[in-house]
């Protein structure tokens, strides 16, 4: 009875293409003093063009880890990918050389940070920063690269661009950076946009203004969007499909209102009953038990059994796969049937 | 259950209630505003202080006497037909206001022409040492790894020749002191401290999320380096150039007194105090006058050091 509403094709696109971006079997590793830390374990996604896929974990799960392999901005050493392989269009980014690699960065995939005031340049006006990407990538004058920055900056609406254009980064408000950072991204009309975490550092309201920028420059542009964020309230509205990430591995892939319906791993329902709800005021808000899992000293089985609720003897001896429940939805649980049925209650 | 829950309504109805947040004034048409950098908050900054004040005046004054000595006087001490032995260790007088050296050469007119290499000697070898210290050290902070390794391990074998008798050691296989070895000499010794400033600086720059984030944005390592980077790492070292500066003066002092340096008949504040030492006794004007110039004018560029240093760092503010 779940399956017959998931059977639908996510987007535009559809599965009969090949996927815009591609992230197959990814496998990260860092060495460490301590030892190697696991941080992705054979991570897959498929993001198809026009589609939002969110990727959400807690910290240390490794979305953002995934997110730096795929623009190519994980140090290495200490960083390495002993497996795996980041199809863009088709094309195995991995085996690409560093030059061909650049050439993709900032123009064709472009990322967006969590931190606005950080990421941007305190020393040069914003005019600056967003033309930079004009002069640089498309060889423009300075003149017109700046007017194109005022374009850009109306365009995520920065209200009185044309004066703003010269200030700096400490001169505008948490919201306002990061609609300039989101300018720079879209600047060269990226196909894919990556955005780790691009509400965290700000408040609800604005939060929910950068939302719906995202939502609709994806609208006009068309491009790809991944969304990594913690935070489940974020992505209901925007986001296609979801991929729930625990301990450097994806749990459970689904839609995005299924997840949200009937949840199929533990842990997804974990996060979605710690979420505050209106009708539930008053009873003690659920909390998933238990801390992250240590990279350096993985449980055995499934990463996320000392903290499941649905633990049978095996989740300790042997690790699930991601089971196919339908072809839009998988997850990572030997008893996802049980999970099922418990969150149609 | 629903009768521990009735704070929360009333605030809920509270928030809704009251009238919205008055519009933020970046949204106010016309907004404009002069554009506050690092830099010109810091030269704002740097105008009212008078530790900054008083030493660029005595800069300023330093260098146009470095550059056109005979505004201040009008005897030309390089003319050898100026100075009188008969009038040697002449006390100071209205026509001598510093008196006479133990040649009977007017020691206010040496003084001020010696003004000259000192401030050349200064300054050269502080834009030398930034440049070619900074350089280095943004390439090897950037690069990191092996290229680090080498290149701060070389640093530390300099570091490791005490300055001194290092430009001693350097100035006896020249054999010569003129200003060109005493630059150099001063400069080997001295580019390692930029180096490491330098260097330690980039390494903070590269981990900040606006170099990660450029390169997110496509740039390159050349565009990361001289663009991303060095302009948020150069502040300590042009602190520190300001404060070497009055220290290579003094140097090229102690190595010209020390005989190795500067050479008679050139005139620097360090060879007229080597001259004076020995007859100190008896005529101690021609060596407290150059010493007295040259604590000044080390002073100066250390004072110009100190307040260009808090005006650059927001934390002293």
């Amino acid at each position: 009875m779940m399956t017959t509403h998931t059977d639908v094709l996510p987007t535009e696109g559809g599965l009969g293409n090949t996927p815009l971006l591609a992230v197959d079997n990814l496998h990260v590793e860092f060495s460490t003093r301590q030892g190697v830390v696991k941080a992705v374990n054979g991570v897959s996604y498929d993001l198809y063009q026009g589609e939002t896929l969110a990727v959400l974990g807690e910290s240390g799960s490794g979305k953002s880890v995934t997110a730096q392999a795929i623009m190519g901005i994980l140090d290495m050493p200490p960083a390495r990918i002993p497996h795996g392989e980041i199809r863009f269009r088709g094309t195995d980014m991995l085996k690409l050389t560093d030059e061909a690699r650049s050439q993709i960065r900032g123009q064709r995939i472009a990322m967006i940070f969590q931190d606005a005031l950080s990421a941007l340049n305190p020393v040069f006006t914003v005019g600056w920063q967003i033309g930079e990407m004009f002069r640089v990538h498309r060889g423009m004058s300075k003149r017109d690269a700046q007017k194109k920055a005022i374009e850009l900056m109306d365009r995520v609406r920065i209200p009185a661009a044309k004066q703003r254009v010269h200030d700096y980064p400490h001169q505008f408000s948490g919201g306002m950076r990061q609609r300039i950072m989101i300018a720079m991204s879209i600047a060269l009309d990226p196909e894919v946009l990556i955005a780790d975490e691009p509400t965290t550092a700000l408040d609800v309201t604005v939060q929910a203004q950068i939302m719906e920028l995202l939502a609709e420059l994806q609208r006009e542009s068309n491009m790809g969007l991944i969304l990594i964020t913690h935070d489940l309230g974020v992505v209901a509205d925007v986001a296609d499909k979801i991929a729930v990430m625990y301990g450097g591995r994806i749990v459970e892939k689904a839609l995005v209102h299924d997840v949200y319906r009937t949840p199929a791993h533990p842990y997804s329902k974990g996060l979605l009953d710690s979420i505050p709800r209106v009708d539930l005021k008053g009873q003690e808000l659920y909390a998933i038990k238990g801390l992250p899992p240590n990279l350096l000293a993985m449980p055995p089985g499934c990463a996320f059994n000392p903290r499941c609720p649905y633990r049978q003897d095996n989740c300790v001896s042997e690790a699930p796969p991601l089971y196919e429940i339908s072809h839009t939805r998988s997850s990572a649980c030997h008893y996802w049937r049980e999970v099922l049925d418990g969150s149609h209650e | 259950m629903s009768e521990t829950t009735p704070a929360m309504p009333v605030t809920a109805t509270a928030a809704v209630g009251s009238p919205p947040p008055p519009l933020a004034p970046e949204t106010k048409p016309g907004y404009v505003e002069k554009p506050a950098s690092l830099w010109s908050d810091a030269w704002y900054d740097l105008r009212r202080r008078p530790l900054f004040i008083m030493s660029s005046i005595l800069i300023a004054v330093l260098v146009v006497m470095a550059l056109f000595p005979s505004l201040f006087t009008s005897i030309n001490p390089m003319d050898a037909t100026t100075c009188q032995l008969s009038t040697a260790r002449q006390p100071p007088s209205a026509a001598h206001w510093f008196g006479k050296d133990n040649l009977g050469c007017d020691v206010y007119a040496r003084t001020i022409y010696g003004a000259r290499i000192s401030i050349i000697v200064g300054i050269t070898t502080t834009i030398v040492t930034a440049m070619v210290g900074g350089l280095l050290g943004l390439i090897a902070g950037f690069a990191g790894g092996a290229t680090d390794s080498v290149m701060s391990r070389v640093t530390e074998i300099f570091f490791a020749i005490p300055s001194i008798l290092g430009a001693l050691l350097i100035l006896a296989v020249f054999r010569t002191g003129n200003v060109w070895t005493v630059m150099l000499a001063l400069a080997v010794l001295a580019w390692p401290m930029t180096f490491r400033i330098m260097r330690a600086a980039v390494i903070t720059a590269k981990s900040q999320d606006y170099v990660v984030a450029a390169r997110a944005l496509g740039a390159g390592s050349g565009r990361l380096m001289f663009r991303h980077i060095l302009p948020n790492a150069v502040t300590p070292v042009i602190v520190v150039a300001t404060i070497n500066l009055g220290m290579f003066i003094s140097a090229e002092a102690a190595l010209s007194f020390l005989g190795v340096g500067i050479q008679s008949p050139d005139i620097s504040w360090g060879v007229m105090i080597s001259d004076a030492r020995p007859r100190f006794l008896e005529a101690a004007g021609p060596l407290l006058f150059p010493a007295a110039f040259l604590s000044v004018t080390v002073l100066a560029f250390i004072m110009l050091g100190d307040a260009v240093r808090d005006a650059l760092d927001p934390k002293l503010r």
